[in-house]
């Protein structure tokens, strides 16, 4: 268990691992994810077969791929997609722009900042669910009141991100543009939106995630449409296997919304 | 000098304060005159008189007590879980490669979803929403304690190797008390997962404190009542997020 270390020139060796360097084997990695997985697999198909646990609760996996199976050859499943889709474009369309017109008047304008940024930080991290039955209220049962909410979610995020985009331009960036004495726009264009890009795209990320879960709570809480809606008609017939490859497929589309999304960011970042 | 800054930086707080003094009283005028429908939205006033009536009929102090009490539950489930699995991460270098984006993907998950999962395997109780909260909350704090544990300066680790510290030595003496900050940070976001969490698992599951607290209100279809309980939740969410600010700060004072 020795490892080597240095002060100065002199080189060490000592009794603990701790913080030791080197390359980490990409076998040794692969290795343990799969690891993981079989073993996590093993012991689900045990505990499921033992009677352990009811079996209605952890279900056997083939059933559990059986019903994914199912669920992707319904189409009910793709209509209920294509609503939550919606609500989730349209939740960011309508509070991501939202969110970074007030994020610029916040980054842009110090006086503002000072004045009602302390709000929209404070605010951003309530439980934004329970403004659902305002949203309710206000925007009817249907397709709305759920991309109000969602809009509502993404829009802390955004705005935040975007006013701390604003502030964090390289001020050299800034005078070299009236240097050149450009107009508004032409600040706006050349300057301000490529420097505020990445945080902007970043905000939009988060916003997504959080868009995501809020339309989809929505959903289970008072809805006849949408892949939240799904899982409580599935759940109230107590179709477990079902409901468990329905979670299964929200999370992994969730996932690679989000990857895609990453991959913006990253790649024009 | 002194004094102008602090008028400097009072005006824009004055300006914040009043904004939202002056859109309830235009709110209010609206209501009053009838062009906005006061069975949508209630006046101000009424919301504001309703506080009262809401701590004194319907619990709210025992409601609060209820939720915090989850929250504390779930918040130190968190902590004994997400810190030994965040530092085994950083000890072992291949898991820490092979599972972290397991994590973070595990953080972006729309986990909260599973909550008839949770009420199948534990019935419709407190358990439920204590055992989903703390695992919303674990991946925020299990990847802050190995960017913690990361963060140790090389020279520190350096020393301790010179004085030929053994692994415990190393951990308690050295890396603990270097990833404390960051490990700190991760209580907060934690935490904060963990009350948002709690109580949206309340109100979908209609169970419990302040979630159920909304519920109950819109179900009866008490308009000022339901607004001032979610004003209520806000300004407990804000209490909350403020106090875990100052308690972080105060803890890092270095920072």
């Amino acid at each position: 268990m020795a490892a080597t270390g240095k002060i100065g020139d002199r080189p060490l060796t000592a009794t603990t691992s701790w913080g030791a360097k080197g390359r980490v084997s990409i076998r040794a990695t692969h290795a343990i994810r799969i690891g993981f997985v079989v073993a996590a697999a093993t012991i689900w198909e045990s505990v499921s077969r033992s009677g352990l646990l009811l079996h209605d609760v952890v279900p056997s996996l083939l059933a559990i791929f059986a019903a994914i199976g199912r669920l992707l050859i319904n189409p009910a499943f793709y209509a209920n997609l294509e609503v939550t889709a919606w609500e989730v474009a349209a939740s960011l369309a309508i509070g991501g722009a939202a969110g970074v017109v007030v994020g610029i008047a916040l980054g842009a304008n110090r006086f503002l900042s000072r004045a009602y940024e302390p709000y929209v930080y404070y605010l951003a991290p309530t439980p934004r669910i329970i403004f659902f039955p305002v949203m309710i209220m206000w925007f009817g049962v249907g397709v709305a009141s759920k991309i109000a909410l969602g809009a509502l979610s993404c829009f802390f995020t955004v705005a935040l991100s975007t006013a701390a985009g604003m502030r964090g331009i390289d001020p050299v960036l800034i005078r070299v543009g009236r240097s050149f004495r450009a107009t508004t726009w032409q600040m706006a264009l050349k300057i301000y939106l490529p420097a505020m890009r990445a945080p902007v795209l970043n905000g939009v990320r988060l916003g997504f995630g959080t868009a995501v879960i809020t339309a989809l709570l929505a959903e289970t809480r008072l809805s006849n449409h949408g892949l939240g809606s799904m899982v409580m008609q599935i759940y109230s017939h107590f179709d477990i296997p079902s409901l468990y490859g329905l979670l299964i497929v929200v999370f992994v589309l969730a996932g690679l919304g989000n990857v895609l999304l990453g991959k913006v960011t990253g790649d024009r970042g | 000098m002194a004094e102008g800054r602090k008028a400097g930086r009072a005006l824009p707080i004055a300006v914040g304060a009043g904004t939202i003094v002056a859109v309830m009283l235009g709110l209010e005028g609206l209501l009053r005159v009838g062009l906005i429908n006061r069975f949508i939205v209630p006046p101000p006033s009424e919301v504001l008189l309703s506080f009262g009536r809401i701590i004194d009929e319907e619990d709210v102090l025992a409601r609060t007590w209820e939720t915090a009490f989850e929250v504390l539950v779930s918040g130190f489930f968190t902590i004994l879980i997400g810190v030994p699995i965040g530092a085994a991460l950083y000890r072992w270098r291949t898991l820490r490669a092979a599972i972290e984006d397991w994590v973070a993907a595990a953080a972006a998950a729309p986990l909260v979803l599973a909550f008839p999962l949770f009420l199948v395997m534990f019935g419709r109780s407190a358990t439920t929403v204590i055992v989903m909260s703390a695992i919303t909350g674990l991946a925020p704090m299990i990847l802050k304690t190995t960017e913690g544990f990361a963060g140790t300066r090389q020279v520190l680790i350096n020393v301790g190797k010179s004085l030929k510290m053994s692994d415990r030595q190393m951990f308690w003496k050295i890396l603990l008390p270097s990833a404390l900050p960051l490990i700190f940070t991760g209580v907060r976001l934690s935490w904060t997962f963990v009350l948002i969490s709690v109580v949206g698992i309340e109100f979908l599951i209609n169970l419990g404190g302040l979630g159920q607290l909304i519920n109950d209100l819109a179900e009866r279809y008490d308009l000022p009542g339901t607004y001032a309980a979610i004003g209520f939740v806000v300004m407990v969410s804000v209490i909350f997020f403020v106090a875990l600010e100052r308690l972080e700060s105060w803890l890092q004072p270095a920072r």
